[in-house]
């Protein structure tokens, strides 16, 4: 069957298996390898990536379900050349041990502080119209991605580096 | 995964061609095991009028197809029921919260581990196969409304929020027609079908939650305890909304989480508390009527004592008796 989908503004056709979930079509379809497996199951949140510009696990998606989305993968944020805040950040303040759930860590962060900046609220807010970037927030905001080295505070550091420097 | 035929829906006609699917958190997680293997799926996402969340009457209709992070985020839902925000906020990771929807969160399957592990038998996988929790591990499972066939408990956050909220459930069938299930009324116990798991027949589709007018005035609260802070399933929970008059209780809905097959609710409970001082006494008598002598599997036992004092410090929280710290507890505009 085919499946177009628009990849950090490029549009791919992509003749697929029914079963081909949006995770293997980045990586193995259109080479882009920097979204990672992990449990493949959507536990562990290394498969990151925005689905008209909201966080899921492409694992949990089927391509064919896609048609005409736009998806933002971490070749879409930033390059060697010109990093993104949350790529420097992540190097600034060394968030990371082995780099494996990094692609997946820097996607949902971006998504994150967008969330938190429309006002969306988390399960630890006090009150469900305001919260602000704390470290309690950021740690439930971003449960879903695991690190298994545990670099969750340097994760976490960098995470609201870079916030102040969007600001 | 087992092959299967991918239909995309284009009229409500063409979802009793196979499996439905929408947000897919759940089922795709469970084909990639082979726990479910259909023959084909049927894509209702591209369905109109699913996605919107309307005011009727005084209350709301909530489409099926809107997200859980779309409803948590709603005006109109965190002022007049903040359970249901707050329910939804303790459930999952915010990943999954912007893929599932509300009609599918109601229909997610038992996270038993049994359930999961097709090398076990399991009645609610395969009807009559026998159940492997039964003298197995299963700190997860169910302490009320179990059977011989099935002890599993439902996971469900946000169905637990929307029985104590008395929501409905909208279906449509292949005859055209809708009708309206309450949520206490739309689960059924796992009795000698533990596959058989609501009321919804072949053909159905919900097709909407639909929300009573809220209640001004009454504080609410959404308690989950889990192993971890975040991102894990409860192993016990409490939605409640409480009315009161001065110190005195005067209307109360409580459904709890994580300890029967579907979320529970006890009406003795609720009429011992009503119309009642809140007092600490009240509440150990409460829960004496609540919690029962002995539990179905010996792994569950545990969940008594949990169940006992989640309950306690929850009605203290709700009436006042104690400090309403936390961020699990709201007040209705």
């Amino acid at each position: 069957m085919k499946t177009t989908i628009i990849v950090n503004g490029r549009l791919h056709d992509i003749e697929h298996d029914a079963r081909r979930t949006l995770l293997e079509t980045l990586r193995d379809d259109l080479d882009l390898a920097g979204t990672k497996k992990g449990c493949d199951h959507g536990q562990c949140g290394a498969c990151t990536v925005l689905l008209n510009g909201k966080r899921v696990n492409a694992c949990l998606c089927l391509t064919a379900m896609h048609d005409g989305d736009q998806i933002t993968t971490i070749e879409g944020i930033g390059s060697s050349e010109r990093l993104s805040a949350l790529q420097k950040a992540f190097i600034e303040k060394d968030g990371y041990q082995c780099g494996y759930c990094t692609p997946g860590q820097i996607m949902s962060a971006a998504a994150m502080l967008r969330e938190l900046r429309n006002g969306a609220p988390s399960y630890v807010s006090e009150d469900l119209e305001t919260s602000e970037l704390s470290d309690s927030e950021m740690a439930e905001r971003m449960s879903g991605n695991l690190c298994r080295c545990s670099a969750y505070p340097l994760i976490r550091e960098a995470i609201a580096m870079a916030a102040e420097v969007e600001k | 995964m087992r092959n299967f035929e991918y239909h995309l829906a284009s009229s409500f006609k063409d979802v009793t061609n196979g499996q439905i699917i929408a947000g897919g958190t759940n089922l795709l997680d469970l084909m990639k095991i082979q726990v479910m293997a259909p023959d084909a799926l049927v894509d209702i996402t591209r369905l109109d009028g699913l996605s919107d969340i309307q005011v009727e009457g005084k209350g709301l209709r909530i489409g099926a197809l809107v997200t859980n992070t779309a409803l948590a985020n709603d005006a109109r839902v965190k002022a007049g029921w903040p359970l249901l925000s707050r329910a939804i906020l303790a459930g999952a990771s915010a990943q999954i919260r912007n893929k599932a929807t509300t009609g599918g969160n109601l229909l997610q399957r038992t996270r038993c581990p049994y359930f999961y592990d097709t090398s076990q038998s399991c009645n609610k996988r395969n009807p009559g196969d026998g159940c492997a929790a039964k003298g197995g591990a299963g700190r997860m499972l169910a302490l009320f409304g179990t059977s011989e066939h099935c002890l599993a408990a439902h996971p469900s956050d946000m169905a637990v929020a929307l029985t104590a909220l008395e929501a409905e459930v909208e279906i449509y069938n292949a005859a055209r027609e809708t009708r309206r299930v309450r949520m206490q009324e739309f689960y059924q116990g796992p009795g000698s079908r533990p596959d058989v798991e609501n009321v919804l027949g072949k053909d159905d589709l919900i097709t909407a939650i639909v929300l009573p007018p809220p209640r001004s005035g009454e504080r609410q609260i959404y308690r989950k305890v889990r192993d971890r802070a975040s991102y894990a399933f409860a192993l016990v929970s409490i939605a409640g909304s409480v009315a009161m008059r001065g110190e005195t209780i005067t209307d109360l809905r409580l459904a709890y989480g994580s300890v029967a097959p579907h979320p529970w609710t006890d009406r003795d409970v609720a009429r011992i508390l009503k119309n009642q001082k809140a007092s600490n006494e009240l509440f150990q008598r409460a829960a004496d009527a609540l919690v029962p002598e002995t539990a179905p599997h010996p792994d569950t036992d545990y969940k008594r004592i949990l169940l006992r004092r989640t309950f306690i410090a929850t009605m203290r929280q709700l009436t006042g008796l104690s400090d309403p710290e936390g961020s699990d507890i709201a007040r209705t505009n």
